[in-house]
């Protein structure tokens, strides 16, 4: 076991971080909770009102409606990104000037401002002057905004844009991790390309997988700016995912106590899922090896 | 690995890089030519847009004021964030598995979750309108993502050095600057580059933190498209601006990316 004295060290190297999560995430998500159990009038007077708030939210179907959007966007992407990124990643050359560039460009949408991604795809599909709507049109579909399932196509189209690179780049970077004689041992017992990949290289890709997997999975089921710059939960409310409902809830009817109740809901699914992942991620890194001492 | 030419990655290339052409060629496009029809490549470019832009300080100075906070989150995300990794890769303290746990639970909470409790934190604090105020508030997505990267690269660092460093009287501070930062320089490269990427990106909480001197260009542009078609090419050149920053971080930790992103894991 470790001593007092350690503790205290380890302690005292946490402490900036401590700080500095109380301020900006465990008060901000005590208030919250405070929100969710009491009625306000005008922000000043605080009632306890219980569990009602919970009641309300977990009674309305428009919240499991969003829910389901929410899950059914982030189930999607990670459908669609992470074997594509994957794919990608074993098709880079693993060094050179090409290589290089590759690795340049493919971080450059990663690193752009989620409302200049939602720009970019809302004027790709401009009706008449959309590169993309008009590209549809001339192989004869009609390419419909008030459609929600030609919204669902572009807002995922968006977000693999987006997003996909992520994948690639752990993936790649994980496979260099892979020493050569690896794939010469393959060579020799005459693995195929599947089995080299279903055998060598997909175990190497755990410990990236599971890390884009959660990044992505985080990311996209808290999908905000991009999907209301380009469709404002349109049409209907067919892209109306969670943290639209949130904010419409609790900044623009200012309703604290049900927008605080969606919030903690919300961060209880997440928190569980997160959990599911991490812990499969956490055997398998250092803390393992520590349990005995 | 791969070392034959494909055509895979060309392809995804393209399809990278068509929206991005797209962005450019309309922020080069002058409004009579944008509203008529459809053109492949600006016809008669011009630079107006980019012009309004230089020329009115509540455009450009939001690219300064992004920098600025991005830069200083980076900045406290390290310097809180390696201790904290060093603790969390050599020590088994009391709760620190479920700490661990309960610190990257925050990174998972949307800034929705959180933004009305930490407008009315840093508005009692009197900070609303600073660049600290976003620097702080980006910190509980950022630090806990900071520390379980760094936390992989720490880990690969064999223990039996700090032992080393202990016996050449090197204190924990001396033994940080001398041995154990340059050897995790990727993965503080790789962290940084994280930092900036989420923070840079971010709008919601650094919109509603800021109100005139210190708003980010993500929040300048939402209030613009109110008057939404009118300013599709003054966005356009206001999108093409934003790349800058995120290009120049790439070129300048791209020597440590690919090794970086293995998050610590070579062996």
């Amino acid at each position: 076991m470790a001593s007092t004295a350690q503790h205290r060290l380890a302690y005292g190297l946490l402490s900036p971080t401590l700080v500095l999560m109380i301020l900006s995430g465990v008060i901000p998500f005590a208030i919250v909770i405070y929100f969710s159990l009491h009625d306000t009038f005008a922000g000043e007077h605080y009632i306890w009102v219980g569990t009602t708030w919970y009641e309300q939210v977990l009674g309305s179907a428009e919240f499991y409606a969003a829910l389901l959007r929410s899950l059914g966007f982030s189930i999607l992407a990670l459908a669609i990104q992470l074997p594509l990124g994957i794919y990608i990643a074993l098709k880079l050359p693993a060094q050179g000037l090409l290589s290089k560039l590759y690795i340049i460009i493919f971080a450059i949408p990663l690193l752009m401002p989620v409302i200049v991604v939602g720009y970019i795809w809302r004027f790709l599909v401009l009706p008449k002057i959309g590169l993309l709507s008009e590209f549809v049109a001339l192989l004869g579909w009609n390419y419909d905004l008030n459609d929600p399932v030609v919204v669902w196509i572009t807002l995922i189209l968006m977000d693999t844009w987006h997003w996909t690179s992520l994948v690639v780049l752990l993936c790649f970077a994980g496979l260099r991790t892979l020493p050569d004689a690896y794939y010469q041992a393959a060579a020799i017992d005459g693995a195929g390309r599947w089995a080299i990949f279903r055998h060598i290289q997909l175990p190497k890709l755990r410990l990236v997988l599971l890390i884009a997997g959660l990044l992505r999975f985080m990311d996209s089921f808290i999908i905000y700016t991009e999907a209301y710059v380009l469709a404002r939960g349109g049409p209907g409310v067919s892209t109306n995912f969670l943290s639209l409902e949130l904010i419409q809830t609790a900044t623009i009817q200012f309703d604290l106590g049900e927008g605080g109740a969606m919030a903690v809901i919300y961060a209880t699914i997440v928190v569980v899922v997160a959990w599911l992942f991490f812990s499969r991620i956490i055997p398998s890194q250092s803390m393992k090896s520590q349990e005995g001492t | 690995m791969n070392q034959r030419f494909s055509i895979v990655p060309v392809f995804y290339l393209a399809f990278l890089l068509i929206p991005l052409y797209w962005l450019l060629t309309m922020s080069f496009k002058p409004m009579k030519e944008l509203a008529g029809q459809l053109t492949l490549y600006p016809k008669s470019p011009t630079l107006d847009h980019y012009q309004v832009i230089f020329s009115d300080s509540s455009w450009y100075l939001g690219y300064l004021n992004a920098t600025v906070y991005v830069l200083m989150n980076v900045a406290i995300c390290l310097v809180a964030a390696i201790p904290a990794a060093y603790a969390f890769s050599r020590y088994r303290f009391f709760g620190s598995r479920s700490l661990f746990f309960g610190l990257l639970a925050f990174r998972m909470m949307s800034p929705a979750i959180l933004l009305i409790p930490i407008v009315q934190i840093f508005s009692d604090l009197n900070l609303i309108d600073t660049y600290i105020a976003v620097a702080l508030a980006h910190c509980f997505f950022n630090l806990p993502i900071a520390i379980w990267i760094l936390e992989g690269f720490i880990s690969s660092v064999p223990a039996e050095l700090d032992e080393l460093a202990r016996i050449d009287g090197y204190n924990l501070a001396t033994y940080f600057r001398k041995i154990l930062l340059p050897e995790i320089a990727p993965g503080i490269a790789v962290t940084a580059f994280f930092c900036f990427l989420f923070s840079w990106t971010e709008v919601i909480l650094s919109n509603a933190l800021t109100t005139i001197d210190v708003k980010p260009i993500g929040a300048i542009m939402s209030r613009v498209s109110s008057v939404f078609t009118a300013n599709v090419p003054i966005l356009s050149a206001a999108g093409v601006l934003t790349l800058i920053p995120g290009i120049l971080i790439v070129i300048l930790v791209r020597r440590h990316l690919t090794r970086g992103f293995s998050m610590g894991r070579v062996d």
